[in-house]
């Protein structure tokens, strides 16, 4: 198999606020092929944003504690000096966010941002990083690219600033793009169109790409595979079908079971997953799902369930996720 | 005496009378003169007709600034409209018949923030309590019938009620702003986005709660989202905004299964797929929904829609009925319209 991009290993993150430990990764497995794409799925405050933020080693790091592996292309990102971070931040690793007035800044163009982000990796000209812009934007399918290259971000649209903003993660042909619900903003019609645009360029570009979110159905339009994260721990992973129709962990079923196809049928109740996600401060001991779980034995609070197999390339943290398993669902 | 959870006084309005009736509703906001004083005006609600009877569930569905919360700040009447008005069972609202005093307290809203509606220097039965005290009910029943509201929402009074907004989950912050909206019993509640910042799990509860709470108090809802799916489970009937106006109203049933306007069909079909197998392949609609401060003329959707001919660019569609009870603001559903599509116009009838 070729190299991954990304690969995580017992990642754990805990922040320190005041008296309180916030243990935001609870270690946590992730790989990524080249060219793949791979939707995080969980709630907010599962983790979904600390995990990517590790990547690019983001966080101050005196306020957090990290343990645990993160290898892109082979290169373990917590060795780096600063010189690697910046070759990593930018250059093999782009970003994009929710929001994109974050990444883009207000007092230069678009263009401008482009430039310099080319420069800052790449010894080019200007005019040549200049004619690279250009080609980005048309690449992210900016209608009138060189009338935009000069505009101001504040003078795009919401769904054109998107597409700025990826053009701006692209800018040193990166191998691994990570986005971090890009698309929770947007109207339904735009949204849309990001999807297919991230589709696309994971196609043409060969880009791997970690996609956060949590919409199922956005998950299911852009991913190869899908990870669903629960309380700092991925829970589930694997093919895209195969987590979608049959579905092992139980959380993920009960995800599932307010959300896909007839499974809204009015009228009827929805069958809702009761209470809320563990305060990460204090996490319940064993599975931290178990407070929730209808399918809760005693068992599963005495330790925490080990990532297994029951299904090829498809694995599940849950006791009794075999029962379920063997039996066709 | 045990708290009962609060009930208006339902005056019984004739049975046939809608609920709320609304004509010609129009809202715009002035552009303050910018670098190149530049003036104009933000067309939120452009002329707005529909009609609400009791006990119904309508969604409100429509892009980013179609101008579905200036709508729903119109109808509680947080704003003045410019021109139409607004009956509430079959009485002018602001007129003499209902002094705007008395129609506040038969409308409530929830919003999408659940944070912006609680005091955060009031505990939770506090919150509850403060409009009914307001409205003269004596302090200590005002606090039982919160407890008792607590309880409805599914926040067990003795563990919630001395909390602060602060203290609670995003979920239980927006269980105490119903409670909070059904406090002086509501015949009408308007919820904006009101489970949208919600997890999907927590989602689902509210959703229930909802439904129950519906069934059981009588309430009539309008229901704004941009969760087409929620929507649709939620809705009795749905009505379709694009750039302040009405573009489809119809059953819930005949709008997701048989949508006649162009937007509309492409609005479902922005809807991820759920199926691996079935991903969308082109996105139905390109471009950012456009800026309601100077709309296109004749048909508001004409740069967009596939369906456009020359006369939709000049003359501006009027609702019409395409399906019982199901009407649609496009020359395509209009008997004569000059459109290609358009039904021929009926004769008159022969009296012969
Ligand atoms: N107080 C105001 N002053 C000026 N313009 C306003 C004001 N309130 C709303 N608008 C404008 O009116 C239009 C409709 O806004 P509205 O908030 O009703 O949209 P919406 O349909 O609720 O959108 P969303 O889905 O984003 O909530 C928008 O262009 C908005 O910017
Ligand atoms: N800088 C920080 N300091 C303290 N706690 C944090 C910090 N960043 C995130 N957390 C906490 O870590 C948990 C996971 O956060 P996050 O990854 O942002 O969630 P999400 O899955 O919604 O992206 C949450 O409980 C959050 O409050
Ligand atoms: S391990 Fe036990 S509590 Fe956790 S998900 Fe499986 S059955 Fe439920
Ligand atoms: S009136 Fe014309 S432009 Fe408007 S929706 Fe109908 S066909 Fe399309
Ligand atoms: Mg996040
Ligand atoms: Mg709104």
């Amino acid at each position: 198999m070729a190299e991954p991009v990304l690969e995580i290993r017992g990642l754990e993150v805990t922040y320190r606020r005041g008296a309180e430990r916030i243990r935001a990764v609870a270690g946590l497995d992730l790989t990524i092929g080249p060219g793949e794409a791979v939707a995080l799925i969980g709630e907010s405050g599962s983790g979904k944003s600390v995990t990517l933020r590790q990547v690019l080693r983001l966080d101050p790091e005196r306020t957090t504690e990290v343990a645990g592996s993160i290898r892109v292309c082979g290169e373990e990102v917590g060795k780096l000096d600063a010189a690697g971070l910046r070759r990593l931040r930018g250059g093999r690793v782009g970003m994009v966010f929710q929001e994109p007035l974050l990444a883009l800044d207000p007092v230069y163009t678009v263009g401008q941002q482009i430039v310099e982000a080319i420069r800052a990796h790449e010894p080019v000209s200007r005019a040549e990083a200049r004619a690279r812009a250009l080609e980005l934007l048309r690449l992210v399918h900016v209608p009138s690219p060189e009338r935009r290259l000069d505009a101001y971000p504040h003078e795009l649209s919401g769904g054109l600033r998107q597409r700025a903003m990826i053009a701006l993660a692209l800018s040193c042909r990166p191998r691994l793009l990570l986005a971090d619900e890009p698309t929770t903003a947007l109207d339904a019609t735009v949204q849309i169109q990001v999807l297919l645009l991230l589709r696309e360029l994971q196609e043409r570009l060969g880009l791997a790409i970690l996609f956060v979110t949590h919409d199922i159905g956005a998950a299911v339009e852009i991913a190869d595979r899908i990870a669903v994260i629960y309380a700092g721990r991925i829970v589930e992973e694997g093919p895209v079908r195969s987590v979608i129709r049959s579905p092992l962990h139980p959380y993920t079923r009960g995800l599932l079971a307010s959300r896909t196809e007839g499974a809204l049928v009015k009228g009827r109740r929805i069958a809702a997953i009761p209470g809320s996600p563990p305060d990460l401060a204090r996490p319940p001991p064993g599975c931290a799902f178990a407070p929730r779980c209808s399918l809760a034995l005693e068992a599963c609070s005495r330790q925490v369930p080990k990532l297994e197999t029951p299904v090829p390339g498809h694995a599940v943290r849950c006791l009794r996720a075999r029962e379920w398993a063997a039996s066709p669902a | 005496m045990a708290a009962t959870l609060p009930l208006a006084d339902r005056t019984p309005a004739t049975d046939a009378a809608p609920l709320l009736e609304v004509e010609g509703l129009v809202k715009h906001f002035p552009l303050r003169g910018g670098l190149l004083g530049r003036t104009g005006r933000v067309r939120a609600v452009d002329g707005v007709d529909f009609a609400l009877t009791r006990g119904e569930t309508l969604g409100i569905v429509g892009e980013s600034g179609c101008g579905k919360s200036t709508l729903a700040r119109l109808l509680m009447r947080l704003l003045d409209p410019d021109a139409g008005t607004i009956r509430f069972a079959g009485r002018i609202v602001g007129g003499p018949d209902l002094p705007l005093r008395a129609y506040r307290r038969r409308v409530q809203m929830v919003f999408q923030d659940s944070w912006s509606s609680l005091n955060p220097r009031l505990s939770v039965e506090e919150s509850i309590a403060f409009a009914p005290i307001v409205h003269g009910t004596p302090r200590a029943e005002a606090l039982a019938r919160a407890h008792a509201l607590l309880d409805r929402v599914g926040l067990d009074p003795r563990r919630f009620a001395g909390r602060y907004p602060h203290e609670l989950s995003g979920g239980q912050r927006q269980r105490v702003n119903i409670a909070r909206a059904l406090a002086l019993g509501p015949e009408l509640v308007i919820l904006d986005e009101a489970v949208s910042a919600l997890d999907k799990s927590v989602e689902a509860q509210v959703l229930n709660l909802l439904q129950d709470l519906k069934d059981e108090l009588g309430l009539t809802y309008l229901f704004i989202s941009h969760d087409l799916q929620v929507v649709r489970y939620l809705s009795d009937r749905v009505l379709v905004m694009y750039l302040g106006r009405v573009a489809e109203l119809g059953p819930a049933e005949a709008i997701f299964e048989s949508p006649r306007h162009p937007y509309t069909q492409a609005l479902l079909r922005s809807m991820p797929s759920l199926d691996p197998d079935a991903r969308t392949r082109e996105a139905p609609l390109q471009g950012d929904p456009p800026n309601p401060i100077d709309p296109p003329a004749g048909c508001r959707f004409h740069p967009r829609c596939a369906f456009a001919e020359p006369v939709c660019g000049r003359r501006e569609p009027s609702l019409s009925a395409c399906g019982p009870a199901h009407r649609v603001a496009c020359l395509m559903a209009q008997p004569g319209s000059g459109h290609g599509r358009a039904p021929r116009p009926s004769r008159e009838p022969d009296l012969g």
